[in-house]
């Protein structure tokens, strides 16, 4: 019955995007005795989910899941990864599809012990873009302490291989190759899991809410960043502007979500990563004042009773409605905002902002790779999908965590269907 | 059987920079006599190739390699025909101490003692392959079940599925319609739960029994001996997984009452309201008057939270969906939906955007929901919503109260386990089947059972379908891995499983209690305890309760651990330097100590750190060896335990928690200092605790002196 050798059907599966989706689907499918490739953009797996310092609602660090997930990929021969690439086109039909991928250069090849010689060599620098922006790396550099795999990697836009190539030299183990080329990949696959994840909403494009222009308006994704113990400030929170201690702090939810200038859906997570970020503040600083603006807040999915215990804290003010814009003032920022419930304008004073921008699908950078039919927002629809390839995560909707994971399970199971059918004929 | 044992040591990575390669090499040959012992500038690339000769010349079959961490080169360092044994001299040693620091030495000569120690201790697994079963048992013939029946049907095993009612639908089949699942999504579309029965009922693969229910489950993944019975008669099968989609109930009418619900007549639930709308016009049941006016109120889970299950998102969007049918059924109707949040996530605001595009939908937040009658029939509702003028009672024809979605209990429905730890399914503080239910959400306690659909969580029918789907591959998952006699999430692939050792059992069956997955019974002849092997995760738990330590699994056991504890080589006498066992979670707190190497921390060199499969895994006879050896203290390093657990075994901290007054209580009893034992929590992302935690410790040694055992060998 599981003898797919009728046909030339493939009896594996190609993994596009390797955040908490990508990676439950792979390890999933391999431990049901499929084999997988992982094809991920950034040069580390893990996704979005490896920036975050807690998850809700049991405020738990991700990195304990993603440690089990990826000694699980480790001890797993059926699963091969590749990093730094990004698929080009998908074409066949269940059983039988080719994809070819593309792979950037990592520069660093597979003789890196991570031994972090090259980075005390290396002299340029580049922005952090694990960390947001927010600090710098060495040119060559290893994404994250727990970066997987762990493998060094270099920045193309900050190095300067014609002038320097110390790195070259400090590596004893000739693992730098400065004339390494993108490559392209042929995969042969019997289905495809289109896993592609989400992007922060650019809040730079909503002009009343200043990002861009104090330091100290953030978004939540930075805010993950500014608190996470490997972040930029070890976990400290202060404000980015001055280095002081944010006893004050407002929350803007819906910055950019249910907005038909912006993303017209509801971003699902942002009213709960809020709440969850209301409790990092307050753990710093239990006298903290944390006032958030919403619209409803949501508490999809069973969260209500998380909602509730953080909302009794004491420490968290709610005013219902939308903030109209954020100025500053003598070295405050200050929220203005309509008071719905008590028909009244609010304009409350505060230290650091954090704007809860939105999840944008990440298929919104360019065209989908594949006969892959989206809505009008860039989420993978069900039906209108190509047999044989299917979406898991914020690919085919905003949500989070656990929704990715049930997703990716699902996914891997029909998945295994079309396989079987197509080997059935 | 004695090992051939090869000793490789990195010298890579700054190592040789901080450590003598030489006298680690020296040490495996001068103290173990292994036939091989060599150094090389990294092992992980040409020099693995020596590693691979050696194995494949048959010189070497116990592979010792100190170098990097276990958690890295997997792959590079695994040699078939051999086993392997991690050392870390890396993040741990070499990374995480200051150059020319002689602690530093000792630590990494001790972790490579403890390594060969662990390594001769290591016997091959023989894996148990006994339960080849590969049918699907599926309970549940709602929306969740139907779909993993097909799934599994559809990847080629057998399922039999069996459903309590008449027809196969559950609550599905009683709707009129659903809220939307593609794009505009704004229209209520049909179920498509017709072709699905039709989908199932045609499948040869599916073997359906409507009218039954399962009286008995027992056995384990590979092999369930269940018990279902029909009409009264019960019939025997044997299944190798089993999916539990025994879905969902509204609160007892009782629960209700606040909401005018079973006092007054036309007030129904949204179950009820949907059952009417199937059948066509919907009416005020007490007068089968046209309904002109309809008020939709959901439960107030503020309110009520003891005692009415919250189901967010789908209450809300049923609302919505149900104020549009009832529109699109009498245009004339006007339609309130009285709520406090309006839960509509993702796409689903689109949905919620076109009921507030209807002039007929009065939309109204409000925390009041007030409920009574008036003489004519009416239903009175107040309300109190600021933006639509305030407090205010509205008279309408109807009411239906979002009542809301109760789990059928996984404690008591469904399964009837015979399992000496009880007869349901564990559940979590919300009813619902136990698991780390954000990272792994079809983990069970009960291996090779998964639940799926509403008895998991409150969720709707495009999400119990792909629940019921995904949890469908993991009952086929086990079913493969189970034939094999691996282990399933998290220790996938794990082919030993624990022996006990039962003629030197004092039957006090801690083991079958402590079990978090009740994978240990007792055997009804011997009385004493039988682990089911399919059943078991690897975590140890059952070896670190044991009281006389007459259980081990090939590859981790009491002894073996006992064994690394004394092949450290602890100074002796005056000056002598501190010196404290560190035995930590491998899943959460090993990987924090080599996150601070990896960060370049400082690390005290006094510290010889254990990996441990979990704390439960730990047996208090280990932490009493190691004070009797001469540590000056021990920390045992775990994770996060109670409501928000982190333990991948589910109390790993807990249960070690519970045996620290039984340790210390034996330490006292040799005046060793109960002190000396310390539990230490911490989460895996905290790296830069590290430090600090174990010079904490340290500096609490100190303070209880030195341990009088190093002094008195002397």
């Amino acid at each position: 019955m599981l003898d797919p050798q009728r046909r030339s059907v493939h009896r594996s599966m190609v993994v596009v995007g390797g955040g908490i989706a990508g990676i439950s689907a792979a390890v999933e499918a391999a431990e049901a005795g499929y084999e997988v490739t992982i094809v991920e953009r950034n040069p580390y797996l893990g996704g979005r989910v490896a920036q975050l310092n807690k998850y809700f609602p049991k405020l738990c660090a991700p990195t304990c899941g993603l440690e089990i997930n990826f000694q699980r990929i480790k001890k797993n021969p059926r699963i091969r990864f590749l990093t730094m690439a990004e698929v080009e086109s998908i074409s066949g039909r269940p059983g039988e599809f080719d994809i070819t991928v593309k792979q950037r250069p990592r520069y660093v090849n597979d003789r890196c012990t991570s031994c972090d010689a090259c980075t005390e060599a290396c002299t340029q620098t580049r922005p952090d873009a694990y960390n947001m922006g927010m600090g710098t790396t060495k040119a060559i550099y290893l994404p994250h302490a727990m970066a997987f795999p762990m493998k060094y990697v270099i920045d193309d836009n900050a190095c300067r291989p014609e002038a320097c190539g110390k790195c070259v030299n400090a590596c004893k183990y000739g693992a730098i190759d400065l004339a390494m080329p993108a490559r392209s990949i042929h995969l042969k696959a019997g289905a495809v899991i289109m896993a592609t994840g989400w992007d922060p909403y650019d809040a730079s494009r909503i002009d009343n809410l200043g990002f861009g222009h104090s330091p100290d308006i953030v978004t939540n994704i930075m805010m993950e960043r500014l608190t996470a113990p490997n972040g930029p400030t070890g976990g400290h929170l202060v404000r980015p502007s001055d280095g002081r201690a944010v006893k004050r702090i407002a929350f803007v939810q819906c910055a950019g979500s249910r907005d038909a200038l912006h993303l017209g859906y509801c971003s699902a997570i942002c009213c709960m990563a809020s709440l969850k970020q209301a409790s990092y503040v307050i753990e710093r600083f239990p006298d903290a004042e944390v006032t958030i603006f919403y619209i409803d807040l949501r508490a999809p999915g069973g969260y209500d009773a998380f909602s509730r215990k953080i909302q009794a804290s004491g420490n968290v003010r709610l005013i219902n409605g939308k903030v109209a814009k954020i100025v500053e003032t003598a070295g405050d920022l200050v929220v203005e905002a309509e008071d719905i419930q008590a028909q009244a304008k609010r304009r409350v004073a505060v230290d650091m902002v954090v704007l809860a921008s939105g999840m944008a699908s990440a298929l919104a950078r360019g065209k989908p790779p594949a006969n892959c039919a989206v809505d009008d927002d860039s989420f993978v629809v069900a039906d209108g999908t190509m047999p044989g390839i299917f979406a898991a995560g914020c690919a085919r909707s905003p949500g989070d965590v656990s929704a990715a994971v049930q997703d990716a399970t699902a996914a891997v199971m029909q998945a295994i269907g079309a396989i079987q059918t197509a080997a059935r004929g | 059987m004695t090992n051939k044992l090869g000793v490789y040591v990195c010298s890579g990575c700054g190592i040789g920079e901080r450590l003598l390669a030489g006298s680690l090499t020296k040490i495996a040959k001068c103290e173990f006599a292994a036939p091989v012992a060599q150094s090389a500038r990294a092992f992980c690339l040409e020099e693995a190739e020596w590693i691979r000769n050696d194995v494949g010349k048959g010189v070497v079959d116990s592979v010792v390699i100190a170098a990097c961490s276990p958690r890295v080169n997997t792959d590079v360092f695994a040699f078939p025909g051999a086993t392997v044994e991690r050392v870390n001299i890396r993040e741990q040693v070499a990374w995480s101490h200051p150059a020319g620091d002689p602690e530093a030495q000792a630590m990494a000569e001790d972790h490579l003692r403890m390594g060969i120690a662990r390594a001769a201790k290591r016997k091959a697994p023989a894996p148990y392959t006994e339960a080849n079963e590969r049918r699907v048992l599926v309970v549940g013939g709602g929306i969740a079940g139907l779909n993993a029946a097909l799934h599994a049907a559809a990847a080629g095993f057998e399922v039999v599925l069996v459903e309590r009612e008449a027809r196969l639908g559950g609550a599905v089949a009683r709707l009129k319609s659903q809220y939307p699942t593609r794009p505009p999504y704004q229209a209520p579309e049909k179920t498509k739960i017709d072709r699905l029965i039709e989908q199932v009922e045609a499948s040869t693969r599916i073997l359906v029994y409507t009218g039954a229910q399962v009286a008995r489950v027992a056995g384990q993944p590979g092999r369930f001996n269940v018990t279902v019975t029909r009409n009264g008669k019960p019939a025997e099968l044997v299944v190798g997984a089993i999916v539990l989609a025994t879905g969902w109930k509204p609160p007892d009418k009782a629960r209700l009452d606040a909401y005018g619900y079973g006092r007054i007549a036309n007030v129904v639930t949204s179950l009820e309201l949907e059952e009417m709308a199937a059948k066509g016009p919907v009416r005020r049941p007490s007068d089968g008057r046209p309904a002109k006016t309809v008020a939709l109120i959901s439960v107030d889970s503020a309110a009520d939270e003891k005692q009415i299950p919250h189901a967010g998102n789908v209450e809300s969007l049923v609302a919505l969906k149900q104020a549009i049918d009832l529109r699109a059924d009498d245009p004339e109707r006007q339609v309130y939906v009285a709520y406090r949040y309006m839960h509509t996530p993702g796409q689903n605001e689109y949905f919620y955007k076109a009921a507030q595009q209807d002039p007929g939908i009065f939309l109204a937040r409000t925390a009041e929901r007030a409920v009574s009658e008036d003489k004519n029939g009416r239903v009175l509702v107040e309300l109190d919503s600021t933006p639509l003028g305030g407090r205010q009672q509205i008279a309408v024809d109807l009411v239906v109260v979002g009542t809301g979605m109760e789990p059928a209990s996984p404690a008591v429905e469904g399964l009837h386990l015979d399992y000496l730890q009880g007869e349901g399914m564990p559940v979590n503080r919300f009813g619902c089947a136990d698991s780390n239910f954000i990272c792994f959400p079809y983990e069970t306690r009960r291996t090779g059972i998964y639940a799926a659909g509403c008895v998991r969580k409150a969720m709707d029918i495009a999400e119990s379908t792909r629940d019921g789907t995904a949890a469908a591959l993991k009952a086929i998952q086990c079913i493969e891995l189970s034939s094999a006699g691996a282990a399933v999430h998290p220790r996938v692939g794990d082919l030993a499983y624990p022996e006990i050792l039962t003629r030197h059992c004092t039957q006090c069956w801690r083991c079958t209690e402590e079990c978090p997955f009740g994978a240990i019974e007792v055997n009804a002849a011997t009385r004493t305890p039988e682990v089911n092997p399919n059943r078991c995760r690897r975590c140890g738990t059952c070896l670190g309760a044991c009281p006389v330590q007459v259980i081990s699994f090939p590859d981790y056991s009491v002894n073996m651990l006992s064994a690394m504890v004394h092949a450290a080589a602890l100074p002796m006498g005056d000056g002598a330097g501190p010196r404290v066992l560190v035995l930590a979670c491998e899943n959460d707190a090993y990987p924090a100590i080599d996150m601070a190497g990896i960060n370049r921390a400082n690390l005290p060199g006094s510290v010889r750190i254990v990996p441990v499969r979990c704390l439960g895994s730990v047996n208090r006879a280990v932490v009493a060896e190691a004070v009797i050896a001469g540590y000056d203290a021990v920390a045992l390093m775990g994770c996060r335990s109670g409501e928000d657990y982190q333990c991948h075994f589910i109390h790993g901290s807990e249960v070690l928690n519970t045996r620290m007054d039984n340790i210390r209580e034996v330490i006292d009893r040799m005046a060793l200092g109960p002190e000396r034992v310390q539990y230490l929590e911490v989460a895996i992302s905290e790296a830069a605790k590290i430090p600090g935690m174990l010079n904490d410790v340290l500096e609490k040694a100190r303070a209880f002196g030195a341990s009088p055992l190093r002094f008195a060998a002397e």
